[in-house]
C-alpha cells in the first residue's frame, strides 16, 4: 500500500508506456464508451439541462468570489452544531490533524469513505507512518489498495482493471488484510462485490473512527453531503463514534436550497444515473444517531493559488464528476496513471498546475499539453468549466516560466515560420522549395493519412521532437497561390 | 499567523482585483415539473433500479408489508411506525437482523428516490442500513415531481438519507451490480389515499 505518484515521469513519457499496454487500452475503451452512452441517455432526459449547468456555474462562481465570507459562515454553522473546525494550509497540516485525533482516541485503524481530497493529501501514507492503518471501503479503492496500485479515474479508481484481474487481487491479497476471499471466487462482478461486502463488514462494525471527504458543504446550515453508490459511505458516516471530514475550501455552497442544482447535475454526469443509490446529508451531531464527535478540516493546499488565477479560477467549480475524463480522446487512450496525479484527465491537466503552480516541476508543466483541445470536456462539464481555455492559458504560463536559458527548438521553428509567413516573396520562395521537396517526399512517405494524403515518417532530430507524437502530412506539390495563378486548373 | 487567518487572508489577496459583483443564478429549472401521473412515474423509476414496488390501500398495508418481508424473521420496526408489526424498535446487534420496515419523508418521481429524514417511523440511520432487506412505506401525497421540489420540502437540520434502489456498485467494468454494503433488497410500498 505504498504506491505513490511521486516521481512520475512527464506526460509524454508516461503516455507512451500506457499506449503500449493493449490490455489497458481494451479495459479503458470498454469502460469509457459504456459510461458515455449512459450519461448521454440520462442527460438527454432533462429538458432544462443547459439551464442547470448555467445555474451550477453561477452558484459556484458567486461562492468563490466571496469565499472568505462563506468559509466564516460555514465555520460558525458547524460549530453551532457541535462540530470542531480545523484549518489546514497544506497536506501535512491536514494529515497531522487527522493523526492527532486518532491518537487522542487511541485508535490504530480507521475506515475511509472514498474521497479525492484525502488522496490528494496522501492521508493513508501519512497515517501509516504514525502506525495507523486506513482501510479504504469503496470497492474500487479497495481493489487499488489491495493491489498496491494507483487510482486511475476520479469516480472509478480501478477502471484500468478488468474482472479477471480483480479476482486475482482479491484471492491473493484479501487474507493479509482481514477476512480472506471465498475459496471458489469466480470473476462474476456480483460475486466479487459479495466478497468485498463480507471482507469489509467486520471492519465497519468494529471501527471507532472514520474519515470522509464531502461533496458539498452548506455555509448557511453547516450541512455536509456525501454522494455514493455502495453504502460504504453510509456505514462510515453512521457506525463509528468519531467522524473526521476533510473538506477542500472550494466545496462550499451558500444554501441548502442550492443543492437542488448539484444533486441533479452530479449523478447524471458522474455515473450516468438519474440518481446515485445513496446520498447522505448531516448537519453536525444528531443526538442518538451516528458519530457523537465530529471534526471538519478545511483544506487549502493550493486552492487559494488557483483562486488567484483569474482565468484558472473556474477550475474550482469542479464537482469531481469525471464526465470530462470519460469523453476525452486522450484519457481514453492513455488512462489515468499517465497524468501522474490523483486528478487525471482534462480536469487534472488544469487542476494540478493551478494547485501546484507552473515552472516548479517538469511533470506538472507537461500536463497542459496533454490535450488536443477538442473541447469535448467543456461540453460535458456540468458546471461549464472551459477546460480548453484554461489549458491554453496555462500553456502560456508554462512558456513564460521557461523564458530564461537557450530557446527551445519549437520556439526557433516558430520564429523562422513567422519570418517566412510575414512576407509574400519569402513565402512564395518557401512554397516553391516545398513543392520540390514534396516530389521527393511523396515517394518516401510511408504512411497514408485518413483522406488519402501521404504522411512523412519520423523526421531526424530536431524534427523528431515534433514527429515522435504527431503526423506530418507530406507537403503538396503545388501551393494554392501557384494553382490560382494558373487559373485554378489542375 | 494561524492557518485559519492565513487561508482567509490568502483568499482575500487572491480576489483583490476580481469583480466581486453577484452573478444572476437562473432558477427557472425550479418550475420544471414532471407532468402526468407522478406516482406511476415514481413506480417506473423505482423499478428501473431493480427495487420491488407495490401499491396498496391502507387496509391491506400490513399484508403487503408481510409479503415484502417474505421469510425474514428478525425484523426492526422503528418507533412511530404507524401500523402494528411483529418487530423490535432498535437493537445493538443490528447485523443479526434480517429486515427493517420504515416510513420515509418523501419520494421523488423523476429519479425514483426515497428520502429518509430519520424522524418517527424511520429510526436512526444505521437501522435502515445494516439489515439486508429494507421495506419502505410511503403515502401517495408524499411523492413530489422532482429534485427541486424535494429539496424545498426537506429540513436541512435533520440528517437525511436519499435512497435510489438497492446498494449498488459500478466499479467492476462499469456494470451496475446490486448489493454491496447497504440493503441488497429494497421494497417500496405506496399507500393509496383513502
Amino acid at each position: 500500500m505504498s504506491a505513490t505518484f511521486v516521481g512520475m515521469p512527464a506526460f509524454p513519457v508516461a503516455a507512451r508506456e500506457a499506449l503500449a499496454d493493449s490490455q489497458l487500452r481494451r479495459n479503458l475503451e470498454h469502460a469509457t464508451h459504456t459510461i458515455r452512452a449512459k450519461r448521454a441517455a440520462v442527460v438527454g432526459e432533462v429538458d432544462e439541462w443547459e439551464e442547470l449547468r448555467l445555474a451550477g456555474a453561477a452558484i459556484k462562481d458567486n461562492t468563490l468570489l466571496h469565499l472568505d465570507e462563506y468559509l466564516l459562515q460555514l465555520e460558525e454553522s458547524l460549530q453551532a452544531r457541535g462540530v470542531t473546525v480545523h484549518w489546514a494550509r497544506d497536506a501535512r497540516e491536514a494529515c497531522d490533524v487527522v493523526a492527532r485525533i486518532a491518537q487522542t482516541h487511541g485508535v490504530d485503524e480507521i475506515v475511509k469513505v472514498k474521497s479525492m481530497v484525502t488522496q490528494e493529501i496522501g492521508l493513508n501514507e501519512a497515517l501509516a507512518a504514525q502506525g495507523i492503518v486506513a482501510w479504504e471501503t469503496d470497492l474500487a479503492e479497495l481493489i487499488v489498495q489491495l493491489g498496491d496500485d494507483l487510482p486511475s479515474h476520479i469516480l472509478v479508481p480501478a477502471i484500468h482493471r478488468n474482472r479477471a484481474e480483480i479476482r486475482e487481487i482479491f484471492r491473493r491479497r484479501m487474507a493479509a488484510a482481514g477476512r480472506p476471499a471465498p475459496e471458489n471466487l469466480s470473476d462474476e462482478p456480483a460475486e466479487l462485490a459479495a466478497a468485498a461486502r463480507l471482507h469489509l463488514r467486520e471492519k465497519f462494525l468494529r471501527a471507532k473512527m472514520a474519515v470522509s471527504g464531502a461533496n458539498f458543504a452548506v455555509a448557511e446550515s453547516g450541512t455536509l453531503v456525501v454522494v455514493e453508490s455502495e453504502g460504504n459511505g453510509r456505514m462510515c458516516l453512521t457506525l463509528p463514534e468519531v467522524l473526521v471530514s476533510v473538506v477542500g475550501i472550494e466545496k462550499v455552497v451558500p444554501t441548502f436550497a442550492d443543492l437542488d442544482v448539484f444533486l441533479q447535475l452530479l449523478p447524471r454526469s458522474s455515473t450516468g444515473e438519474r440518481m446515485n443509490p445513496y446520498t447522505s446529508t448531516w448537519t453536525g451531531i444528531a443526538p442518538g444517531d451516528g458519530p457523537q464527535e465530529m471534526h471538519v478540516v478545511l483544506l487549502d493546499n493550493g486552492r487559494t493559488r488557483a483562486l488567484a488565477d483569474d482565468v484558472g479560477r473556474q477550475a474550482l467549480r469542479c464537482i469531481r464528476c469525471s464526465a470530462c475524463l470519460n469523453v476525452c480522446p486522450v484519457y481514453e487512450r492513455t488512462g489515468g496513471h499517465a497524468y501522474g496525479s490523483v486528478y487525471p484527465g482534462p480536469i487534472g491537466a488544469i487542476l494540478n498546475p493551478l494547485l501546484k503552480g507552473v515552472g516548479v516541476d517538469e511533470q506538472t508543466d507537461s500536463l497542459p499539453y496533454a490535450s488536443s483541445l477538442c473541447g469535448a470536456c467543456f461540453d460535458a462539464c456540468p458546471v461549464r468549466i472551459d477546460i480548453p481555455e484554461v489549458l491554453v492559458h496555462l500553456r502560456t504560463k508554462v512558456v513564460d516560466a521557461h523564458r530564461e536559458g537557450p530557446p527551445k527548438a519549437e520556439a526557433v521553428a516558430m520564429k523562422s515560420a513567422s519570418w517566412v509567413l510575414s512576407d509574400a516573396r519569402r513565402l512564395g520562395f518557401a512554397e516553391r522549395g516545398l513543392g520540390v521537396a514534396s516530389k521527393v517526399l511523396d515517394r518516401v512517405g510511408r504512411r497514408v493519412l485518413p483522406g488519402g494524403r501521404r504522411a512523412l515518417g519520423r523526421l531526424p532530430w530536431p524534427g523528431s521532437l515534433w514527429t515522435n507524437a504527431r503526423d506530418v502530412p507530406a507537403p503538396p506539390a503545388e501551393s494554392f497561390r501557384a494553382w490560382w495563378r494558373k487559373g485554378g486548373r489542375p | 499567523m494561524s492557518a485559519r487567518d492565513e487561508i482567509l487572508s490568502a483568499v482575500r489577496v487572491a480576489l483583490r482585483d476580481a469583480d466581486r459583483s453577484e452573478l444572476d443564478v437562473p432558477r427557472d429549472y425550479r418550475s420544471a415539473h414532471a407532468s402526468g401521473d407522478i406516482v406511476a412515474l415514481f413506480e417506473e423509476r423505482v423499478v428501473d433500479y431493480r427495487a420491488s414496488f407495490a401499491r396498496c390501500t391502507p387496509d391491506d398495508l400490513v399484508s403487503t408489508i408481510r409479503a415484502a418481508l417474505g421469510s425474514a424473521s428478525k425484523i426492526l420496526v422503528p418507533q412511530g411506525f404507524p401500523v402494528e408489526l411483529d418487530g423490535v424498535p432498535d437493537a445493538d446487534d443490528l447485523d443479526s437482523y434480517d429486515a427493517v420496515v420504515t416510513t420515509a419523508a418523501l419520494g421523488i418521481a423523476t429519479t425514483g428516490t426515497i428520502v429518509l429524514d430519520h424522524g418517527p417511523g424511520q429510526g436512526r440511520r444505521a437501522l435502515s442500513l445494516v439489515p439486508d432487506v429494507h421495506v419502505c412505506v410511503l403515502w401517495e401525497n408524499q411523492i413530489v415531481g422532482g429534485v427541486a421540489q424535494a429539496v424545498a420540502r426537506l429540513d436541512p437540520a435533520r440528517p437525511q438519507t436519499w435512497i435510489s434502489g438497492p446498494s449498488a456498485t459500478s466499479d467492476i467494468e462499469l456494470n451496475r451490480v446490486e448489493g454491496v454494503h447497504g440493503p441488497r433488497k429494497l421494497h417500496v410500498i405506496v399507500v393509496n389515499e383513502g
